[in-house]
């Protein structure tokens, strides 16, 4: 049997290749270690003990001699720093309720006009057609630093300025998702449409009944593309919104001077993360596939 | 792209309804006008004010011609983020792009490659708040990085104030953007047919003469698109340059968001008019000619 085996074992060259591989595969691995042990290093330090973090993280946080080493789990997990944060910090709860409403409120809208224009360019004509898409794609290409004078003019006229209203209404108007739920209605074969027609069906009935149900995931893909960017937003709040009780977690950088705030700041961080972490495990496959209909070509 | 049979049925569509045809053309457009009026107001109209306000004075209002223009073209600020921007762009997406597609060819062909895409994923899911806690204990002058290099004997150094910062951004893009660009290598490595490398295998060609061949010219489409998507995410790092070194960081990771920030909050709406206008002059140029070698790389 073994022989049998080295007999088929190709030559000296293939080996070579099979060798190249593993290490290929040792070094994919270890890459894929390191982009996670972010995400280890959070939730590990968020169950640490304020003697545990003092001794592992005291050269940074104060000063003490020495570098900072960190193991991979808590040699005594505690919960207490997620109780301190939920219970001794009422401006930690403001900022995740107005993180929720940023969020939901532009997913909201997005799924009402996003889903209507991405159905209007995948399965009507009208004419400019290519003019109005070609415009959509480029306002989706710009980053927010071109486009930030011009946010700022439109909500100080408004008077939005200081209110969650200006970071909301600009991002449901956003045109990314648009772009993404667009790939998705297109797959749609059009001679389904022109049967439902030929039957009597009604416009909005063809987008309600055939094209939402069948372009679901590509509405689910936006969404869930849509959340871990607007959950985590930065540059707008920031640039949008003066008064403190408006701020959403996103830019809330908790303080890490101290050894008893630092086990806080790491519970925070860790919270700030739940939601994206569970909408990434629950829609990783839409993820991908979101992520793809921004770049397969038609 | 329509068939002519199409066009056809279209005509025959429009036939009866000579008479209001024009509003019939139209209606299909109804369909995208509660989008294109958010967009109207909260881009398009603000854009054009700015682009207006691009030629004129900030405090008194007076056409100024291109003096603005003029003005930002010699600050030095201006020279530094852009040297910056355009420094790291050149070093991060040709990095990320090829060290992508590297992992999408070795995940592609295996079946646990699902499992270690998602862990490349998970970068994406987490907030850059939470990273930042994490880069502030990580790249401190006494934080775990200097830690590990110390058991190599390596001299530690303080990563975010010093030249290293440019690294440890460049770091932080890879690190946050592989996931995404292996997926959508991945996309394109499905779309090649298994029947091509059957044959070339039939015909004695080895695995490196095979990508050679027929892996990298059939990704060729989607190369345009990965390289234009890796760049516009390559704008977010910003996100962790700026909780990790707030408003003026070290000179090396100044960049134009930075800059756009400082001129807004000293009110120098001129120069950010200015500034947009270009910026998104040459980002529009840079596209369409993408799009452009993109067109002709398809057919």
């Amino acid at each position: 049997m073994d022989i049998e085996v080295l007999k088929e074992w190709p030559t000296k060259w293939l080996r070579r290749a099979h060798v190249g591989k593993a290490a290929l595969w040792g070094i994919l691995a270890a890459l894929g270690l390191a982009a996670l042990y972010p995400v280890f290093f959070l939730i590990s330090g968020s169950f640490m003990g304020k003697d545990e973090l003092g001794e592992y993280l005291g050269a940074v946080i104060s000063g003490s001699h020495g570098y900072a080493h960190f193991p991979l789990l808590p040699a005594y997990p505690t919960l207490r720093h997620y109780v301190e944060v939920f219970l001794d910090s009422p401006g930690f709860f403001v900022m995740f309720w107005n993180s929720v409403k940023i969020t939901f409120g532009v997913l909201a809208g997005q799924l009402m006009v996003g889903t209507m224009a991405a159905w209007g360019f995948a399965k009507h004509e009208f004419p400019w057609k290519k003019g109005f898409f070609l415009l959509y794609l480029i306002l989706m290409l710009l980053p927010f630093q071109v486009l930030m004078l011009s946010n700022y003019l439109v909500l100080d006229k408004l008077s939005l300025t200081d209110n969650l209203w200006g970071i909301i209404l600009p991002g449901i108007f956003s045109t990314f998702p648009v772009f993404i739920m667009y790939r998705f209605f297109r797959e749609l074969p059009d001679s389904l449409l022109e049967s439902a027609r030929l039957d009597g069906a009604r416009e909005w009935q063809l987008f309600f009944y055939i094209g939402l149900p069948i372009g679901s995931s590509g509405v689910i893909a936006a969404m869930v593309l849509g959340f871990l960017e607007y959950w985590s937003l930065i540059e707008q709040p920031l640039t949008f919104l003066k008064e403190r009780r408006l701020f959403p977690l996103s830019i809330f950088l908790p303080d890490i001077t101290s050894v008893s705030q630092s086990g806080m700041a790491f519970a925070a961080s860790a919270i700030t993360f739940v939601p994206a972490l569970l909408v990434f495990l629950g829609g990783q496959d839409y993820l991908e596939q979101g992520i793809m209909a921004g770049a397969v070509k038609e | 792209m329509h068939g002519s049979g199409k066009d056809y049925r279209e005509k025959l569509k429009k036939a009866p309804s000579k008479d209001h045809g024009n509003g019939k053309r139209w209606r299909g457009a109804l369909w995208i006008l509660p989008s294109f009026l958010g967009v109207l107001v909260f881009y398009l109209l603000p854009y054009a004010d700015v682009a207006r306000r691009s030629f004129f004075g900030a405090v008194d209002n007076q056409f100024v011609g291109l003096a603005n223009y003029q003005a930002i073209l010699g600050n030095t600020a201006f020279r530094l983020a852009v040297k910056n921007t355009v420094k790291f762009t050149l070093i991060c997406v040709p990095t990320l792009v090829l060290l992508a597609l590297a992992c999408a060819v070795v995940l592609y062909q295996s079946k646990y490659g699902g499992v270690i895409k998602s862990a490349f994923l998970m970068p994406m899911a987490l907030p850059a708040v939470s990273v930042a806690l994490v880069w502030r204990l990580l790249f401190h002058s006494q934080g775990l990085f200097n830690y590990w290099l110390s058991h190599f004997g390596m001299e530690g150094r303080d990563w975010m104030n010093g030249q290293g910062a440019f690294w440890i951004l460049v770091g932080s893009y890879i690190w946050k953007n592989l996931g995404y660009d292996i997926v959508l290598w991945m996309a394109g490595l499905s779309g090649i047919s298994e029947n091509i490398y059957e044959a070339a295998k039939v015909d004695g060609a080895g695995e490196w003469k095979c990508f050679l061949k027929i892996t990298l010219p059939n990704l060729k489409p989607s190369l345009y698109t990965i390289t234009v998507l890796s760049f516009l995410n390559s704008f977010k790092v910003f996100r962790e340059a700026y909780l990790v070194a707030g408003d003026y960081p070290h000179e090396g990771i100044y960049m134009m968001q930075h800059l756009f920030n400082n001129w807004f909050r000293a009110f120098s709406f001129d120069k950010m008019a200015a500034a947009a206008v270009l910026e998104s002059g040459v980002l529009l140029v840079l596209i369409l000619l993408l799009q452009k070698a993109w067109d002709s790389g398809v057919e």
